[in-house]
């Protein structure tokens, strides 16, 4: 009920979402735990990855986008697993095609395989060849103030940095950037990876991220429907919480029930 | 005729096009994406687009990724 009653809206290059939770599509255990989890999460906007086809593998196996369809999702294309930016930008318009002249893709260049920690050059360097070639551009940087404003600057639609390495579960580990990062910020900035549990989410929500991006944390729980379910509720806790204004912090107490009239 | 298809080698038999090679693979009417020695060929153009020998030909999908 909340954020229809808000009425506030993520708006990602002209277009209104409901939901502040984005959601990737990644290790699950089958298709059918991917489609519950995704819609247990309530998000609108579901990252998915470009791969070469199994040839002569049983063509008849469901697709995922037969799960997640296009119909009822903004698919966001991924270049994960994109090294450079010519792979990256390859892999954007393989995905164009393959979601018939879609265009808001997810841009991701890594920098290695151990940390999955991007690759700013190549970034910039893939971001600026997509936006020229009308792509609209979501983009994973890491938590550097002046590399997201660059990125928003170039045209970037919403800027994501991470809040710890991908699939880590380690959390926001510095804030600190990301609220410099969001002062200055124009377009939405979305926390991508990093998040491992609900209270994460939260926190990245309290400070006044427009969204959050994750996919492990949901995936790799115990049980991922149930988890999907924590972080819806944790995403719209968090932004009623900073919508709200948090109490200032103080050293000491401040009694919350009047002090006349106490007894003896 | 042997050509290129995801990186392996590939008997395309007598396909002459790009579109009979996409139903001997089973892909017809499927959600995929194809290159064509780099360039991407639209769904549109696959029955137009011939093939010959040494093509490097890309099918992809979208599969589960974050």
């Amino acid at each position: 009920m909340s954020e229809q009653h808000l009425n506030d809206p993520l708006v990602i290059a002209g277009k209104a979402y409901q939901s502040r939770l984005l959601v990737g599509t990644g290790k699950y255990k089958d298709l059918q735990e991917t489609g519950e989890a995704i819609a247990a999460s309530g998000a609108e906007i579901v990252t998915v990855a470009v791969r070469r086809t199994n040839i002569g593998q049983n063509p008849d196996e469901p697709n995922l986008l037969d799960v997640v369809s296009p119909e009822k999702y903004t698919i966001l294309p991924n270049t994960a697993g994109c090294y450079t930016a010519q792979d990256a930008v390859r892999t954007c318009r393989l995905a164009r095609e393959l979601l018939d002249g879609h265009d808001l893709v997810k841009l991701e260049v890594l920098g290695d395989q151990k940390t999955l920690y991007p690759n700013i050059v190549e970034t910039l360097s893939a971001a600026e060849t997509l936006i020229k070639d009308g792509f609209k551009v979501m983009v994973y940087t890491n938590d550097d103030p002046i590399v997201a404003k660059q990125l928003e600057e170039m045209g970037c639609v919403a800027v994501m940095p991470l809040g710890s390495l991908i699939g880590s579960g380690l959390g926001i580990l510095n804030p600190h950037n990301i609220r410099l990062i969001m002062e200055e910020a124009n377009v939405p900035i979305i926390v991508d990876a990093g998040v491992g549990t609900a209270s994460d989410a939260a926190v990245a929500m309290e400070m006044g991220c427009a969204g959050v991006l994750m996919n492990t944390a949901i995936a790799a729980a115990n049980k991922p429907v149930l988890m999907a379910s924590a972080m819806r509720k944790a995403i719209e806790a968090g932004r009623e919480a900073y919508l709200a204004g948090r109490m200032p912090r103080k050293a000491y107490a401040s009694a919350s029930s009047p002090l006349a009239g106490v007894i003896g | 005729m042997q050509i290129q298809v995801n990186g392996e080698p590939f008997d395309a038999g007598k396909c002459a096009t790009l579109g009979e090679l996409v139903n001997q693979l089973g892909l017809a009417g499927k959600r995929i994406a194809i290159e064509l020695n780099m360039e991407i060929v639209p769904r549109s153009e696959h029955e137009s687009t011939p093939l010959k020998e040494g093509d490097s030909v890309e099918v992809v999908h979208a599969i589960g990724g974050g």
